[in-house]
């Protein structure tokens, strides 16, 4: 080994102590911190609430009432702190801001969002997303379940569905650098490395260059997601059908249904349910993708997404008013599901 | 995964027994499928992996699915000129090797025509138009001789069809780890996931009992907004989140308010909603009559948490914290807004992005540095799948 690569290793040991260091400390921190916190209010609470116990018996009732009204709330006060300052402040900021001009100082009223719908790369977005949300959520649920069914007949099932489960933990920057190696080109006379053209020219047909074709490039992309989506889709859905009574399936059986009649009339009607929540789980994924395009065209050539254009205007062109308008688009979107999960929600008993 | 798909083998074998004696073709298919259907979701990543550990020149000509083959490859080159010639006994030789072969390499057959390229095999000569004749070597190593002195200036042309081994080295991973600057980045990432992980852990199974277990007013109004909060995209947060950081920075009289502490505050609140949901579904399905035998004893709400439910609910918080460990070591977004674009900064996501950016073709560094940033999620990924799957289940059907 050379000695700048040797000194560039030892570096990295001294710094990976030092941050290593840094980040047992935060934990260590922040645990003795919130043990600290909630050991420290119950120890408030208790003697509070103990030093009067000589005291009449309706007065000690009524300390102990006043304990039990006090205490959910130092339990909640941290989370409540964290989604209040995280969450819920900024989306009415967000929202405020969107009517607001770049700098969030002066007014605007709706010029953003009509500057929005006027906005060529805003239609392509739309467009883009649109697409997104009908291909990707459709085949990711649609392979989910057909590995799924598939996977439940055969012996080597466990290992197919580890397999296919396995881009669930690829993040989206590391699964696009492996697509992107699937879809790269070479010259036309060269030898193709990216598997895709591979294929093209084994066929005779001339090598193309995917990522910038538009309209094909866009649903390269999706493939990525899908390809990453159709596990937890699969492992959902598994969980479903074998929910499934034995003694429908039988009955089927007995009727004389084939395979196809017992998939197509017996299990997805039964897993109807399943399968709109897998459905609706992956749209908010959809609606939300950001790093894929971010790292394979950064919405180049006709691909551009709505997380990807907020991106740019709140970072690149720094116009708070404009992100925060697309930000309150994608909210929108978002809008109907967050409606169902909660009055799902609801009408399952999850309220006592 | 195991425990469940055990599950699922046991139901299904049931089931199955009746189609398998019914259809011995349609069970075929069915393997058939299946089988491309694997081959198609892991070919992708099969081939990141075989790629990295294949040589850089390697890499570049040739696809990964050749990487057992033996490569062959048509090469040409320009012979050194009159200047490295040196006498021998009566002799006047230029000795050396040709570009692109070593211990690992074969030649074939070589020739001084492009259109000829088997005009000799390894161990013949040839006679050359500058005087005298060569001969190349199967481990093409090359002599030129002749009986008088050489006089050109200009390198004649010798072409050569080149055989090449398999060969796997680290090479590239000690590329991208060191000059790369990935290894920087790949403690970054530790340093931001590790108490990203485990800070929300606390604060929200305290949350999650008091919603679970205790009676107060505005708790279904809580519970209400914790599951609409599940699906807020998070864009809706960066704008108001990243002016807050940076009037807090400058209050301290800091430049921008990019540091790990305000990562991990906002990994934590936004990892909060799906921790608070998971473990109270977790935490409403444990047994009633414990606690309320706890309560009779005499047990405070403090009490029945610290020593019944929080080591009742491991189940669910081993989901939460993989859950979480994924989310925080895959996000590029987050990342990027709180911690920032410098070089020192970048956690492996982000570093990986800008290598796609700035050295998209060098396939080498590529390959390496993505199996890199994927190894840590992988390894947790299948050592606690069972309670990932676990989380999954519990977080989607109910």
């Amino acid at each position: 080994m050379s000695r700048p690569e040797y000194y560039a290793i030892e570096n990295l040991g001294g710094a990976m102590l030092e941050q290593f260091a840094g980040a047992i400390v935060a934990v260590i921190l922040a645990i003795v911190g919130c043990l600290g916190y909630f050991w420290g209010t119950n120890w408030l609470l208790e003697t509070m609430l103990a030093g009067r116990r000589a005291n009449a018996d309706a007065e000690t009732a009524r300390r102990d009432r006043l304990g039990e009204q006090i205490r959910p709330w130092l339990f909640l006060l941290p989370a409540l702190l964290f989604l209040s300052t995280y969450l819920v402040y900024p989306a009415i900021e967000t929202l405020r801001l969107s009517f607001f001009d770049r700098s969030g100082s002066g007014f605007v009223g709706l010029a953003n969002y009509t500057w929005l719908l006027a906005d060529g790369d805003f239609r392509a977005s739309i467009i883009n997303n649109l697409l997104w949300l009908i291909i990707v959520p459709t085949l990711s649920t649609a392979f989910g379940l057909i590995i799924a069914v598939l996977a439940d007949r055969v012996w080597w099932g466990d290992l197919a569905k580890s397999l296919i489960f396995m881009p669930m933990a690829i993040s989206f920057v590391g699964a696009s650098v492996i697509w992107r190696f699937v879809y790269d080109y070479r010259g036309a006379g060269e030898q193709q490395i990216g598997l895709l053209n591979a294929i093209v020219t084994a066929f005779g047909l001339p090598p193309q260059t995917w990522i910038s074709i538009p309209v094909w490039n866009s649903i390269l992309l999706m493939v990525i997601l899908v390809w990453i989506q159709t596990g937890f889709a699969m492992v959902i859905l598994s969980a479903a059908l074998r929910g499934i009574p034995q003694e429908t399936l039988e009955a089927a059986r007995i009727d004389g249904a084939n395979g196809w009649q017992m998939f197509y009339l017996i299990m997805v009607p039964q897993i109807k349910g399943t399968i709109a929540v897998v459905w609706t789980t992956i749209t908010i994924v959809v609606l939300k993708v950001f790093d894929i395009i971010f790292a394979m065209t950064n919405g180049q050539w006709d691909t551009e997404v709505l997380a990807n254009l907020m991106f740019k205007w709140m970072f690149v062109n720094v116009d708070y008013g404009r992100g925060s308008a697309i930000a309150v688009i994608i909210m929108l979107a978002v809008l109907p599901i967050m409606v169902w999960n909660v009055r799902r929600a609801k009408t399952e008993g999850e309220m006592q | 995964m195991t425990a469940v798909v055990q599950q699922v083998g046991t139901t299904v074998a049931r089931v199955r027994t009746g189609w398998r004696t019914k259809a011995k073709p349609g069970q075929l298919l069915t393997h058939l499928s299946l089988l491309i259907l694997v081959l198609i979701w892991t070919a992708p990543t099969a081939g990141l992996l075989i790629s990295s550990f294949r040589s850089k020149d390697q890499l570049a000509v040739s696809g990964w699915w050749t990487a057992l083959a033996v490569a062959v490859t048509q090469e040409g080159t320009r012979l050194p000129t009159a200047d490295s010639s040196i006498a021998e006994t009566g002799l006047f030789v230029i000795r050396g090797r040709l570009p692109g072969t070593d211990m690992g390499t074969k030649i074939r057959s070589y020739g001084l025509n492009a259109r000829d390229l088997t005009a000799a095999a390894p161990g013949e000569s040839l006679s050359m138009q500058d005087g005298g004749s060569i001969t190349v070597e199967a481990d093409g190593s090359f002599e030129w001789s002749a009986d008088r002195p050489f006089t050109h200036t200009r390198g004649p042309r010798l072409f050569y069809v080149v055989e090449r081994s398999p060969r796997f080295t680290i090479d590239n991973y000690i590329e991208v780890l060191t000059t790369s600057g990935l290894g920087r980045s790949f403690i970054n990432s530790f340093a931001v996931t590790i108490p990203a992980t485990f800070i929300p852990i606390l604060v929200a199974a305290f949350a999650a009992y008091a919603l679970a277990w205790m009676r107060f007013p505005f708790r279904n109004l809580i519970v209400v907004t914790v599951i609409g909060l599940l699906v807020v995209p998070l864009q809706m947060s960066l704008i108001p989140l990243l002016s807050l950081y940076n009037d807090i920075a400058h209050a301290f009289g800091a430049a921008d308010g990019k540091t790990y502490l305000g990562v991990w505050l906002a990994h934590t609140a936004f990892g909060l909603p799906l921790a608070i949901y998971l473990l109270r579904n977790y935490m409403l399905g444990l047994p009633r009559e414990i606690m309320e035998a706890a309560r009779i004893d005499g047990a405070s709400h403090f009490q029945i948490f610290t020593k019944i439910v929080l080591p009742l609910s491991f189940p669910a918080l081993a989901s939460f914290l993989i859950f979480q460990f994924l989310w925080v070591w895959n996000d590029l977004l987050v990342a990027m807004v709180f911690l920032g674009n410098q070089e020192t900064k970048l956690v492996l996501t982000g570093k990986l992005a800008s290598l796609l950016g700035t050295r998209g073709n060098n396939w080498e560094v590529l390959t390496a540095g993505a199996f890199v940033t994927i190894v840590v999620p992988l390894t947790v990924f299948f050592a606690l799948q069972r309670y990932f799957v676990r989380g999954l289940l519990a977080g989607s059907v109910k």
